[in-house]
């Protein structure tokens, strides 16, 4: 019974959130806020996969996100709305309802796939020159869309607000809400369990000492492959919850202060701490949001509460724990005896 | 079939002669020394065999299966592990963790298992713990379990190498100075644990090691090199008479190790 508490908790915490929505006891900046948090959990975990649990240091998460958001916005805007660019629809758009996962899938796909571009590369280098590859790869991605006129370029895509109306008018639920509750369930299940597996285990082993890992059996290339594939798929479907949550998409958007943003979640919340990064994705969106008064200052305080934390605290607000060690309380109640 | 077949074996780091014209034919079942100066060539040679660098000329074949050219993951997966000369464990994960993960060749599942816990998940993670608990409760390490290797005193951490390496499940350990770095009482349990774990699993291993003390009472072959050329081999009782060995190695002056 107790290990199936968390996923309950979270069905019934889904639940709640889909009714509030749904009925508007939260008002639509509220649930934007909401949603946003959640595309930043699934960053910031996937991040810490390759940051945290591998020790690489990639700060080009946004390009991969770019590539997710692309891909899946342009599918489903091809494929469900009539718009000036790509035509009449081919379906009709309620289908973008059941189609809406398989483009989000295929924009993770995409994304795992210019990850390839990061993984290859880091067979041979690794820290700080990896960390300069992973910075031209965001800049390729960001520059190649901004050249592709087909895609709007420069001045961003839109028409994503046309899928998610088609999908409201199929059924009547805050559908954008719903897949990003389950997105941020699925990233945070997988990255779990992958972690928690001797398998998975072997990126940690990658970490500490790679060559050890090499020569005790570990594949390290294969390890590597799949830690970065699996990261960059994520932080594609991440970029195709935001386009559809946005309703409009530009490159400018997918830059390396985006990435710097989920970095510094992923530091906040502690390296190769799950729970870590979800609560710092939680807190660091609550406190942009909540300095937007303060508009360019923000700039300033965010940055000064990472030097302060940086200071009292460098291993970040977790570092390298998990919630249930923090406390023990909480094993008695979730964790399944793993054993 | 030879365990373990060395011939003409030669590698150079630029234009430094590192190893050259190396040969060696285990059979299996031999506990055997590899000593030399400081330099002469030892790591490389476990380096070249472990598939961490690639010959420049020379034959290296396991088990009739020639293996220049594997990546060093897939050299251990046929059974040869091996130990550092500075320690290399992972030290953010726990000594149950290390034992487990040296089993990675042979976990028989992959990734969408991991995530989806199937059954074929469970047997093998269970199979594969296991062992690793098996393997520390013989080398008494079973207290440490779910210690980090850097917290435990020095002897310890080698032995929890050595655990690590025997849970490759291999034919033949290759150790790189295991008593480096111990103080006598660790020397002397290492000695008794070196011949003990051959008997146990019935192991060949191969050791490099600067320790005399350990080299004359566990081996029973030793290979000498200096500049990456071998310039003697036998028995320890013979190797302590050689003059060349005595020289190059040990210095003019008559060795204490009596």
């Amino acid at each position: 019974m107790r290990r199936y508490l968390s996923p309950i908790l979270y069905l019934i915490f889904c639940l709640v959130m889909i009714a509030a929505t749904k009925g508007n006891w939260i008002n639509a900046y509220l649930q934007l806020v909401a949603m946003f948090i959640g595309v930043n959990i699934i960053l910031s975990a996937s991040l810490n996969l390759v940051n945290g649990y591998m020790g690489e240091f990639s700060v080009g998460h946004a390009g991969f996100m770019a590539v997710g958001a692309y891909i899946t916005s342009v599918l489903n805007v091809w494929f469900f709305t009539s718009s000036s660019v790509f035509g009449p629809a081919l379906m009709e758009p309620s289908m973008a309802l059941y189609l809406f996962p398989l483009t989000l899938l295929i924009g993770g796909i995409g994304a795992a796939l210019v990850g390839l571009l990061v993984a290859v590369p880091s067979f041979r280098t690794r820290g700080d020159y990896l960390a300069i590859v992973t910075l031209a790869v965001n800049y390729i991605v960001k520059s190649s869309i901004e050249n592709m006129q087909v895609i709007g370029g420069a001045r961003g895509f839109m028409g994503m607000s046309g899928v998610v109306g088609g999908m409201k008018e199929a059924v009547d639920l805050p559908w954008v809400m719903i897949w990003v509750l389950i997105a941020v369930g699925l990233t945070v299940w997988v990255i779990q369990r992958f972690v928690s597996s001797t398998y998975g285990k072997g990126i940690v082993a990658v970490r500490d000492d790679e060559i050890a890992a090499e020569i005790m059996s570990v594949d390290t290339r294969r390890m590597k492959m799949i830690a970065f594939m699996l990261s960059s798929g994520m932080a594609g479907v991440a970029g195709g919850l935001f386009a559809h949550i946005l309703g409009y998409i530009n490159p400018g958007t997918f830059t390396i202060m985006k990435s710097t943003e989920v970095l510094v979640m992923v530091y906040l919340g502690g390296m190769g701490s799950l729970s870590g990064s979800v609560i710092s994705a939680i807190g660091l969106t609550v406190i942009l949001e909540l300095l937007r008064p303060l508009q360019v200052i923000k700039w300033v305080v965010v940055p000064l509460l990472l030097i302060l934390l940086m200071f009292f605290r460098p291993e970040g607000i977790m570092g390298h724990r998990e919630l249930p060690d923090v406390f023990p309380r909480l094993r008695r109640l979730f964790s399944a005896p793993e054993r | 079939m030879a365990l373990l077949e060395i011939k003409e074996l030669t590698h150079f780091f630029g234009g430094l002669r590192a190893v050259y014209d190396f040969r060696i034919s285990l059979k299996g079942g031999e506990l055997l020394g590899l000593i030399g100066p400081n330099g002469a060539g030892k790591t490389t040679i476990f380096n070249l065999v472990s598939g961490f660098y690639r010959p420049t000329e020379g034959e290296i074949r396991f088990q009739g299966k020639d293996i220049i050219g594997l990546r060093p993951h897939a050299v251990t997966s046929l059974g040869m592990a091996r130990t550092f000369q500075n320690i290399r464990l992972w030290n953010s994960l726990t000594v149950f963790d290390n034992l487990c993960i040296a089993q990675h060749y042979h976990l028989g599942y992959g990734l969408l298992a991991a995530i989806l816990r199937n059954r074929r998940y469970r047997e093998n993670e269970r199979r594969v713990r296991k062992t690793a608990e098996e393997l520390l409760e013989i080398l008494g390490l079973g207290h440490y379990a779910r210690e980090y290797p850097k917290n435990l005193p020095y002897g310890l951490q080698r032995r929890v190498e050595i655990g690590r390496a025997l849970s490759v499940q291999p034919k033949l350990l290759l150790l790189d100075e295991p008593a480096a770095g111990m103080n006598p009482g660790e020397v002397e349990q290492l000695i008794d644990l070196v011949q003990w774990i051959r008997d146990r699993f019935n192991l060949t291993i191969w050791l490099i090691e600067h320790h005399m003390r350990v080299v004359m009472s566990v081996c029973e072959w030793i290979k000498v090199v200096d500049f990456g050329e071998t310039i003697a081999e036998g028995t320890p009782a013979a190797i302590r008479q050689n003059p060349r060995v005595i020289q190059a190695y040990l210095g003019d002056e008559e060795p204490d190790y009596a």
